[in-house]
């Protein structure tokens, strides 16, 4: 059962083939047996407390497709009561007095949340090795990484410890794990869900998004997880639609624009052809393929290594050992309590990153990068601008490679070079997905597809479509 | 050397919002600590703000009070530092786009009338509190003041003495609470000055190295304050020292400032826009309304107090110097319709007199305007003389009781029986006839020792003039 998507399983609950304890506990058993290493924090208790709530409410008949269904839930959301630590020392006593938006509105939707899922500390990383709780397997090779920073999300989805699982993605944080596990990752329009308790690595780049089995069951989720909030200014006031309306909609006459960019040195040649023959697949169902040009995406790598550690190094700045979370012992003043509590308490990434956050804001040099990092911004948001009114929607890899090696990419810079198809639709705030579109030597390849502002219904019409004529998404793991 | 002082002051003043500029909590002030403090003011991970709209109209009405330039697009910044009762390790406030622009101030002093720029003012959110003496070792935080909406109203350093810097400072004390955006409470801290004090050989332009003085919590330390630092500034200039630019940390108690920081030791508050907010932008419309709703601002209510109640300039120039005082004044006028003059000698004389021998503020005053001017009703229509109502008062500060009420127990009606004041007066007058003779031989000046006799004789309840008047008719 635990191959089985959300539509599947909303079935088999409703007819009562088996009970949402039932379900739950066949979740947890596989969780507690795994060495996948997905979760910081599996729920057992609240789980199954969860389930048998869902189990008394199918049984009166008063359901929606989500009751019931058990997720895996990414440890940067808060969540009221259980340890939320970002993947941190710094948080790892942490326990969240309060519900993140979308913690409150998945459990409104009587969902059942198995536990939460190993992540890159604070979200920075590519690779989920910068983990303090230690990095997490693929489930399709036990010595390669399953991507970051929402690996542990990508690896329970794939390696059948939960139906679905939420993620963030600020750089690919969503996207490139999904496609190096396999799976179908949405990152939507930057203000279609609330960030509200989601913790804050760069808040002009941070996404949350659904990471699950099929387009199908993404459109579902994201049904739930979207719409304004008003604790969050920056989420969006625009109507949500039913995302799974347009599903089945042909895509005949669609025009799919390839970034030559996208496919120049870099680009592992098995992965290339691995998307040219998905796209290949789109031509067969009609589509129009088209070349096209973002000339400034080259500069994604910079601008976001200056934007988001400089927001970083300012949203970090909460984690300073005098409220909650780690604190140094016998500091000798107050500034000992702040350097040793910081310095032991974050990663060496994590550090890295407030301090060149840090010194690009400094008097001084502000205007050189920061500012400019925004101009590029804008510029990279121009390209898009301009590409979208020739074509529908943008195609091309998520990641240069599949899943590398643990341990084997030692040099940050490198590890950087990772994200380079998914940053700019974060800088530009543009929705993307991932889905599964082949394999490199038994390792999955994903395909990205970049839509225009608030087309999360077209991404995933399109994303459906292309899983009717395709069975890269059900393919599973030797271990499931 | 003859030395010029330049001073330019920068006032916080909190915002008398109900709720917090960026959470839902609470403002109110002396509650039990943190107990007012919500999951966004305490900085836990993953809260974002949100922007209060009050505090932006009230930022916005201070503004238009002052005919300032409004910035209908201005954007909040992360002021980046550490500290332990500032939860985020960053305050939002407005660094290159403030939400007022530059405007200006007209400050009278020795009939001297002078202009004070006002550089900018713009939001930001106050800090929590350390508080040092609580606990032996260590330092408590309370975080209820955390998330209070400032508007920080930065001056030109257009002042030149510490005198006029007070009259500066007390001029946007009354029109903050004149237009109701601060409560302008100095002791609880709803109003604090830091003042930038530098000096310069008189007739030089360009500007001395200047300190900035902080935790100066009266306008009588103001000027205590920025005197003092004059005075250490030419000390060191005359004896060939240099100034360094400080900040610099005024003690009441001990009467000195000292230092806190040096510029090099200064934070580099690595400011950048706060991607959590988006730029407030604010209509024509929403600006109109707001000016519209201006009520009267100090110098229209002194113009009316001459023309419409015919006051003279002085006594509506104090009447309308601090806004409780001016509010204490019209509702006397809204009981008694009569003397405002009248009123205007009461609320400044007898009251106010009072009011600073026992340190009272007068919005608690023990006599309220109603009875006070019920009092001064009682004058008027000749119940009784207005040395009498000073006895009234007294008894009336210490007591709950009425004018009337007083009036009655202590007897002080004046006679108004013309009958038996008559009576009187023809009893002294045979009384005394060597006086009446001397009166009609031409002494005027005796006239007075009749009118004492009976005086004496009503036991002060005829009114005098009545009997100045019956007095001569009889003997004439």
């Amino acid at each position: 059962m635990h191959t089985k998507t959300i539509v599947k399983l909303a079935q088999n609950l409703k007819d009562k083939d088996f009970s949402c304890v039932e379900l739950t506990q066949h979740y947890l058993n596989r969780i507690n047996q795994s060495d996948l290493n997905a979760f910081i924090t599996v729920a057992d208790e609240l789980a199954l407390a969860q389930a048998q709530v869902a189990d008394d409410k199918i049984s009166l008949g008063n359901v929606s497709i989500l009751t019931g269904i058990p997720y895996a839930h990414k440890d940067i959301f808060c969540t009221k009561g259980v340890k939320t630590s970002a993947g941190s020392k710094m948080l790892d006593t942490f326990i969240s007095p309060y519900d993140a938006t979308i913690s409150q509105k998945l459990n409104q939707a009587d969902l059942v949340m198995l536990g939460k899922t190993n992540m890159d500390e604070f979200a920075m990383g590519s690779s989920n090795e910068n983990s303090f709780y230690g990095a997490v397997k693929n489930p399709w090779n036990h010595l390669k990484i399953p991507g970051g920073s929402s690996g542990g999300s990508a690896a329970s989805v794939a390696g059948g410890l939960s139906c679905f699982a939420t993620g963030t993605d600020t750089g690919g944080s969503i996207r490139q794990p999904a496609s190096l596990c396999g799976i179908t990752g949405l990152k939507p329009t930057y203000g279609r869900i609330s960030r509200y308790g989601m913790i804050a690595y760069a808040s002009s780049l941070d996404q949350a998004g659904p990471m699950t089995k099929t387009a199908q069951d993404a459109a579902i989720v994201l049904n739930v997880m979207a719409g304004f909030d008003e604790k969050d200014s920056t989420s969006a006031e625009q109507k949500v639609p039913d995302y799974t309306t347009n599903l089945n909609d042909s895509i005949k006459g669609l025009i799919i624009g390839l970034p030559k960019e996208f496919f120049s040195s870099g680009l592992d040649d098995e992965v290339a052809s691995n998307i040219m023959a998905a796209v290949k697949e789109f031509e067969v169902m009609g589509a129009i393929v088209k070349e096209v040009s973002l000339p400034n995406s080259a500069y994604a790598i910079p601008a976001y290594y200056i934007v988001a550690p400089c927001e970083c190094s300012s949203n970090l700045s909460r984690l300073d050992g005098v409220r909650y979370g780690y604190r140094t012992k016998d500091a000798k003043n107050l500034e000992d309590l702040y350097l040793r509590s910081r310095s032991e308490g974050f990663g060496e990434e994590v550090k890295r990153r407030i301090m060149i956050g840090a010194y690009a804001l400094s008097a001084g040099y502000y205007d050189a990068y920061y500012l400019k990092a925004q101009k590029v911004r804008h510029l990279i948001s121009d390209d898009f601008k301009k590409v979208f009114e020739q074509v529908d929607v943008i195609m091309g890899p998520v990641s240069p490679t599949t899943a590398f090696d643990l341990g084997s990419v030692k040099d940050p810079v490198s590890m950087y070079l990772a994200d380079i198809y998914t940053l700019s639709a974060n800088l530009a705030g543009l929705p993307a997905m991932s889905i599964p579109a082949g394999f490199v030597q038994n390792l999955p390849v994903g395909l990205q597809l970049i839509g225009n502002y608030w087309s999360e219904s077209k991404l995933l019409n399109i994303a459906h479509q292309f899983q009717l004529q395709t069975d890269w998404h059900s393919k599973t793991p030797q271990e499931c | 050397m003859e030395w010029e002082t330049v001073i330019g002051l920068e006032i916080h003043a909190q915002l008398n919002t109900k709720s917090k500029i960026f959470s839902a909590a609470s403002t109110q002030y002396g509650k039990k600590p943190n107990s007012q403090a919500c999951v966004v003011d305490l900085g836990l991970p993953g809260v974002l703000p949100v922007l209060n709209v009050e505090a932006v109209n009230k930022a916005i009405k201070f503004g238009v009070a002052i005919n300032a330039h409004i910035n209908q697009r201005n954007v909040f910044d992360r002021k980046n530092y550490f500290y332990p009762d500032l939860p985020k390790g960053y305050q939002i406030s407005q660094m290159d786009w403030p939400i007022v622009g530059e405007g200006k101030i007209e400050i009278t002093l020795d009939n001297q009338t002078k202009i004070v720029g006002i550089t900018r003012a713009h939001l930001e959110e106050d800090a929590g509190k350390s508080i040092h003496d609580m606990f032996d070792d260590n330092t408590a935080i309370d975080l209820n003041r955390a998330g209070i909406p400032l508007l920080e109203i930065v001056s030109e350093p257009d002042m030149r003495s510490a005198k006029e810097a007070v009259v500066y400072a007390k001029k946007i004390h009354t029109l903050v609470q004149y237009i109701d955006i601060c409560d302008g409470n100095m002791q609880e801290g709803s109003f604090r000055c830091d003042a930038n004090v530098s000096i310069r050989p008189k007739g030089q332009k360009e500007l001395g190295t200047r300190a900035e003085l902080k935790n100066i919590n009266s306008f009588k330390f103001l000027e205590r304050a920025i005197n003092l630092e004059v005075g250490r500034q030419q000390d060191i200039l005359e004896e060939g020292g240099k100034i360094v630019q400080e900040t610099r940390l005024y003690d009441s108690m001990k009467h000195e400032t000292r230092s806190m920081r040096s510029k090099e030791e200064a934070n580099d508050y690595r400011y950048f826009p706060d991607p959590d907010l988006l730029p407030v932008e604010i209509s024509d419309e929403l600006l109109e309304k707001i000016r519209q709703t201006l009520p009267e601002l100090p110098a229209q209510k002194k113009e009316r107090f001459v023309a419409e109640l015919g006051l003279g300039d002085y006594d509506a120039d104090v009447l309308t110097s601090q806004k409780p005082l001016a509010d204490y004044f019209e509702a006397m006028l809204e009981y008694h319709t009569g003397n405002a003059k009248l009123c205007a000698n009461w609320v400044m004389g007898e009251l106010s007199a009072s009011l600073n021998k026992y340190q009272i503020d007068i919005q608690n005053s023990p006599i309220t305007a109603q009875a006070l001017s019920l009092l001064i009703s009682r004058i008027g229509d000749d119940t009784i003389s207005g040395k009498a109502a000073k006895d009234v008062f007294k008894a009336m500060w210490n007591s709950e009781d009425s004018a009337d009420k007083i009036i009655q127990a202590k007897g002080l009606k004046q006679m108004t029986d013309m009958g038996e004041i008559e009576a009187i007066v023809e009893q002294v007058i045979a009384n005394n006839a060597p006086q009446v003779v001397q009166f009609k031989s031409g002494n005027d000046k005796i006239l007075g020792f009749l009118v004492g006799q009976i005086m004496k004789l009503t036991a002060g309840k005829a009114n005098p003039k009545q009997v100045n008047e019956l007095l001569r008719k009889k003997l004439s």
